[in-house]
């Protein structure tokens, strides 16, 4: 994702405003994007998306539970294969997973290669060593939050968003709350251009650079009025619905149709789940 | 991801899937008080209400906020949240934008869902209202008090999710690891993680999530004052749910107030009201000298629950458990009479 390369002027040093205005278009890609791919045709485009919900949990699950890095890098390698069969883009799918995630848990991961106690694995200059449970723990760490990371990833690009939302019904999620989850999503796109336009204006209207104290105040005019905004635009949203019908309760049409490839996967998932939470509770290594 | 502030989203696989089961079930308590809360306020308009109010949460948490030095950094906004919707509801918005945010946008894990709530979503709206209500309390609305309280509330109140953040990591290594000892989950001890998370929190997230409040709390004083008043203005809570709630409180009492009888169907005394022969009928033979003098020190006005001039204990059992229960609501009755009669003194009547 190179949203940041297309703010073309560059300075010293980036204001809040653009700052700001490229994260939101960040954003705005990365969901595009994702609905993209979501449309394609792939295996698990066509799956069933409350069977795909259960499995990701599932899956989740085993990859946190599993005491075995072995089975945590065979899941790892089922989503390569789950993604290379439904057209996601390889380079961005690995890309996605070690370039920007394990930056943070690669930090973190790092001093525990030392300062674990353990058996010497490696020996360094300057009286350094990596101990060998030093560096297991490390890789617990990084290909934990990875195949997480990747599971999570997978369903979000290959289930559009409302379906998601409405699979989530079969975790026993509560309808209203499933509701509130989806109008939120839908607003964070409307409130997401609402900053977007409040920050253009600003921009258009500015000369010259704005001191620290100048965009602290503009910052916190903008949440100000953002808030403002937002109350009073759900007033005008709930008058909207009730002259809908609303009634303050939900009502679903229930349009998902479990079919045979549907059942297969589900099966198939739920083993490679129960195998994988098994290994993993043997295995130490 | 680009818009997390510091490291408070956490990631699936820094703690064990029990310890954010344990978390998420700690969290569920208060989203419930959060949608009782909503239901009183608002009822059927809490359906837009809290997902533009979450909607609002996730675009503030993108906000670049400059801090004076030239870093910059994002705010969580859980304590403006709080201050402006008091913090059960805050709560509520908080923890679904936190939702979203693990669901579509890979900013903290979905088992840790449970965790990141816990911390983000109960720990710092409830820590900094507390404080803000603290430092602020009974001030005017444009009041200075109000600004230091908001400013405090966001810095403590940050500071302390990412200190709990901090015990939730340094717990791991302790309870989880591999036979000859190697962590499975986040690797450091306490003694590591909760400076790691704590220092660099209160340093710039803190300061950052401090700045955001106070400056937008201080822009309402001077735009928007019905904003602040929001949580304090007793019209919005529906006068109907009330009484119902107390209804249910007194049938509680009803049926405790019949079922204590049974209690004079079950032999023996009180567990650990013994006097001194029953403490040596329990093979307790030395009592202690101070015991046997001050037992007879104090003699409750209806002792053991029963009348003298009653020649039947039982009867002088309910008689005394009738007394106590109105003694009790007299008591009550007073209380809440003298509180409430206070609030119209204040701003009715010129004394």
């Amino acid at each position: 994702m190179s949203a940041t390369s297309e703010t073309k002027p560059v300075k010293k040093r980036q204001g809040v405003i653009e700052h700001t205005l490229s994260d939101i278009s960040h954003t705005l890609e990365q969901s595009i994007f994702a609905e993209d791919i979501a449309r394609q045709r792939g295996l698990l485009q066509s799956i069933d998306p409350r069977v795909k919900v259960l499995s990701m949990v599932a899956l989740l699950i085993a990859v946190g539970l599993s005491r075995s890095l072995a089975v945590i890098i065979g899941l790892y390698l089922l989503t390569l294969v789950l993604a290379r069969v439904s057209a996601v883009p390889m380079s961005f799918f690995i890309k996605r997973v070690w370039l920007f995630m394990p930056f943070f848990t690669g930090i973190i991961a790092l001093p525990a290669l030392f300062i674990t106690p353990g058996p010497t694995l490696v020996q360094l200059p300057l009286g350094l060593m990596i101990t060998r449970t030093g560096a297991m723990t490390a890789l617990f760490l990084l290909l934990r939050v990875s195949t997480s990371v990747s599971l999570a990833i997978l369903l979000v690009l290959t289930t559009p968003w409302n379906s998601v939302l409405k699979a989530l019904g079969v975790l026993h999620v509560p309808d209203v709350f499933v509701l509130i989850l989806g109008m939120t999503y839908r607003y964070i796109y409307l409130l997401l251009h609402t900053v977007n336009d409040m920050f253009l204006s600003r921009k258009s209207r500015v000369m010259g650079r704005l001191s620290g104290a100048e965009e602290r105040r503009l910052i916190a005019a903008s949440a100000g009025t953002l808030l403002g905004k937002s109350l009073h635009l759900s007033g005008e949203v709930y008058l909207a619905m009730q002259s809908r019908g609303f009634r303050g309760y939900p009502r679903t049409m229930d349009t998902f149709k479990m079919r045979a490839l549907d059942w297969a996967c589900l099966i198939g998932m739920l083993l490679v789940t129960g195998i994988a939470i098994w290994l993993g509770s043997q295995g130490t290594q | 991801m680009l818009h997390s502030p510091a490291y408070m989203h956490i990631p699936d696989g820094y703690l064990s899937p029990i310890i954010s089961l344990v978390l998420f079930l700690l969290t569920l308590p208060f989203w419930y008080r959060g949608v009782q809360r909503l239901r009183q306020m608002v009822n059927a308009r809490s359906v837009p209400l809290i997902a533009l109010l979450a909607a609002f949460s996730f675009v503030i948490m993108m906000f670049n906020v400059p801090l004076p030095g030239g870093t910059t950094g994002h705010a969580v906004g859980g304590a403006l949240a709080a201050i402006i919707l008091g913090p059960e509801i805050a709560s509520i918005a908080i923890s679904i934008a936190l939702i979203i945010q693990a669901l579509f946008f890979g900013d903290g894990g979905i088992l840790a869902i449970g965790a990141n709530c816990f911390n983000m979503a109960v720990v710092l709206p409830y820590v900094s209202y507390a404080i803000y209500r603290w430092l602020s309390a009974k001030s005017p609305i444009t009041s200075r008090r109000r600004l230091v309280g908001a400013a405090l509330g966001g810095w403590v109140g940050l500071t302390t999710a990412a200190f709990f953040a901090g015990v939730e990591f340094g717990i791991q290594p302790f309870l989880f690891h591999t036979a000859n000892g190697t962590p499975l989950y986040a690797p450091y001890p306490l003694s590591v993680s909760v400076p790691v998370m704590v220092v660099p929190h209160a340093l710039v997230a803190s300061i950052v999530e401090a700045v955001i409040t106070v400056l937008v709390v201080a822009y309402l004083q001077r735009t928007n004052q019905p904003l602040l008043e929001l949580v304090e203005k007793p019209e919005l809570v529906a006068e109907a749910s009330r009484p119902r709630r107390l209804r249910w409180l007194y049938v509680v009492l009803a049926v405790a107030i019949v079922a204590v009888p049974l209690g004079l169907l079950a032999p023996g005394t009180a567990w650990g009201e013994w006097n001194s022969q029953q403490l040596a009928s329990r093979g307790l033979s030395t009592i202690p000298q101070g015991l046997a003098q001050l037992e007879n020190l104090w003699n409750a006005p209806l002792s053991g629950y029963n009348l003298p001039s009653l020649g039947n204990s039982n009867a002088g059992y309910i008689l005394s458990a009738v007394v106590g229960i109105i003694v009790v609501a007299v008591v009550a009755w007073l209380f809440t009479t003298l509180l409430v009669a206070r609030k119209p003194n204040t701003s009715g009547k010129s004394n």
